[in-house]
């Protein structure tokens, strides 16, 4: 069974400000991530298969429910995670998460018990008898997780969940949709305007601008099969990269990193042997995907 | 030995418990709201105010009750008790309504109620009836205090106690529309604003620059004028109503023959609120 299905969606605000156009898009389960820039209409296709609001024409259903006739029994399996803050200061996450478990309609008892199991999935142990008001930001995006999968959904909608994250804590929350999607057996959307961090953790991609579908594909159909080594020095780049074709490995700037084909098992110690030898500080070296980026309009490219 | 041993699975568990109907998340969030308006749950400093009020209506019942006891002078019923506490439920009431809503508008917290089975009556319901039940305790209480007073130091036995009980209904009857009309006015500027100072301050504003006009309106000449003066304002808008409705209430107003208009318009002032709050949280829930 396709997890969401579309035919024509389109949401106009107003007649003048189109936000969706003629979206047809049929999904299967899995991570899909859900890409565009900044405008491009992913926050309304999410209202709208929240039935939140109504589209102006098409048709869309979700795990073969339609959102605008049955919205209590979409939302009964969609757990949703939006992008601004949500969370007020003055309460535990503990008690803020079983509340919410409760207008889930969770019984009582299984409330509590699924919002200490929710926040120690996502990672907060101790903390959630803190008040929110003193978390950081790494551990409300967390608290907003777990009240998505508080209620135990099919389907996670996740708008922009790295936002306001450092890299590592765009990392390590990468990671955990990455295990929702796998180990718990539940699908994740998630909306993103960069590229380049949905592709790392997604089976499949949607990618739209101006509220047109751009493409949708699996990602293992888009991209090649070669991988790329990333290598990130924050210093002395040109330097490395006349080393790493002197040692037969033709080296590609993009940007502040460095793309290495990763075709022998021993690139990693050439490089990292290379660095070395140059004595440079090593930012990161991270092995990513074939330029998917450039599937994709040039805009998109240059938000990667 | 090793097939002895246990192994935890702290993994992933899917849930197969019953999941609740509307009815329940209703109630869940009625109980919330209710919680809220005392603070429990909440911090020391959110107590503070609404157990402060709590204290001083007790306070005040508990003294009515012992004069009335020791000296058998009754120094007010149960609807003037009402009328006598309306400004600190107003003062509670500014207090209680940004707690309930513009908390939940501040800290963006409805995206993630309307994305659940809750709706928009659902999620107002749960608040006015939290709201009722919160304003309306605060009276009905103490009220409750005054009637063991006078039944536990009667002095015909049952009798009195049943005709105490006949004055004490219609003073919980009273206190209820007053929570009515206080939910209703409160709640609708609370939820215009996401500022609990703002809606405090508006909810108290509402109240104190209406108080004036009845003042002026009381002191014209013409007698349809003065009888019609408590319209202006809500808290002499229900006083007007008890009058009409309770002629012994004795509440210093003089209604004339005019009862049935500040009936209707009372009703007419709670019903527009619960709708206008109802249109607000319809466009809301869809953002």
């Amino acid at each position: 069974m396709s997890l969401i299905v579309t035919q024509g969606l389109t949401k106009t605000y107003g007649g003048r400000v189109t936000a969706l156009h003629d979206l047809t898009v049929s999904v299967e389960p899995g991570i899909i991530g859900l890409v565009g820039a900044n405008g491009a209409g992913k926050s309304t296709f999410i209202k709208i298969l929240l039935g939140l609001i109504p589209p102006s024409g098409g048709g869309v259903r979700v795990f073969d429910i339609d959102p605008t006739v049955d919205p209590d029994r979409v939302r009964a399996k969609v757990g949703y995670m939006p992008e601004h803050d949500a969370l007020p200061p003055d309460v535990s996450a503990a008690e803020f998460v079983t509340h919410l478990g409760r207008i889930s309609g969770l019984p009582r008892t299984a409330a509590r018990e699924r919002a200490s199991e929710a926040l120690r999935h996502v990672g907060l142990y101790e903390e959630r008898y803190r008040q929110i008001g003193g978390y950081s930001t790494g551990m409300k995006q967390r608290v907003k997780l777990a009240q998505a999968l508080v209620h135990d959904p099919d389907l996670l909608l996740l708008d922009e969940p790295t936002n306001g994250l450092d890299p590592a804590g765009r990392d390590a929350m990468l990671a955990l949709i990455h295990r929702i999607g796998t180990e718990f057996g539940i699908s994740v959307v998630v909306c993103s305007h960069l590229l380049g961090e949905v592709e790392r953790i997604c089976d499949s991609l949607v990618a739209i601008e101006g509220g047109r579908l751009l493409r949708a594909d699996r990602i293992s159909a888009m991209t090649e099969a070669s991988d790329v080594l990333a290598v990130e020095v924050s210093e002395g780049m040109e330097e490395l990269a006349e080393a790493l074709t002197r040692l037969g490995l033709p080296a590609q700037a993009d940007g502040r990193l460095l793309l290495v084909p990763l075709d022998r098992e021993d690139t990693y110690d050439r490089i990292l042997q290379a660095v070395a030898d140059l004595d440079l500080p090593l930012h990161r070296l991270d092995q990513r995907r074939h330029r998917v980026a450039e599937l994709f309009a040039p805009r998109e490219t240059a938000d990667v | 030995m090793s097939e002895a041993s246990v192994i935890h699975d702290i993994g992933y568990q899917r849930y197969t418990g019953p999941r609740l109907g509307r009815g329940a998340v209703f109630g869940a969030m009625y109980v919330h709201g209710l919680r809220a308006a005392f603070g429990l749950g909440r911090s020391a400093k959110a107590k503070i105010f609404p157990w402060l009020v709590v204290g001083i209506v007790t306070l005040v019942a508990v003294i009515l009750a012992a004069v009335r006891s020791q000296t058998g002078i009754v120094p007010l019923t149960y609807l003037g008790f009402a009328d006598a506490m309306s400004w600190l439920i107003i003062f509670f009431a500014a207090i209680v309504a940004p707690e309930l809503v513009s908390r939940d508008m501040r800290a963006g917290v409805l995206p993630l109620y309307f994305s659940r089975p809750l709706r928009a009556a659902d999620y107002v319901g749960a608040k006015v009836a939290a709201m009722v039940t919160a304003i309306w305790a605060l009276l009905a209480v103490p009220q409750f205090i005054m009637f063991l007073g006078a039944a536990f130091t009667t002095k015909n036995g049952m009798s009195d106690v049943w005709d105490e009980l006949g004055d004490l209904l219609p003073g919980w009857g009273y206190s209820l529309l007053w929570a009515l009309l206080f939910t209703g006015i409160g709640l609708l500027i609370a939820s215009l604003t996401g500022k609990r100072a703002f809606a405090a301050g508006g909810i108290v504003a509402v109240f104190l620059m209406t108080t004036p006009v009845v003042g002026v309106l009381s002191i014209l000449p013409s007698s349809d004028a003065q009888q019609l003066a408590g319209l202006a304002s809500p808290m002499t808008l229900i006083s007007g109503v008890g009058q009409w409705l309770i002629p012994t209430a004795n509440s210093g107003m003089n209604v004339g023959n005019f009862g049935p208009v500040y009936a209707i318009e009372a009703v007419t002032l709670i019903a527009a609120c619960l709708l206008l709050l109802l249109a607000r949280y319809r466009r809301v829930a869809a953002l």
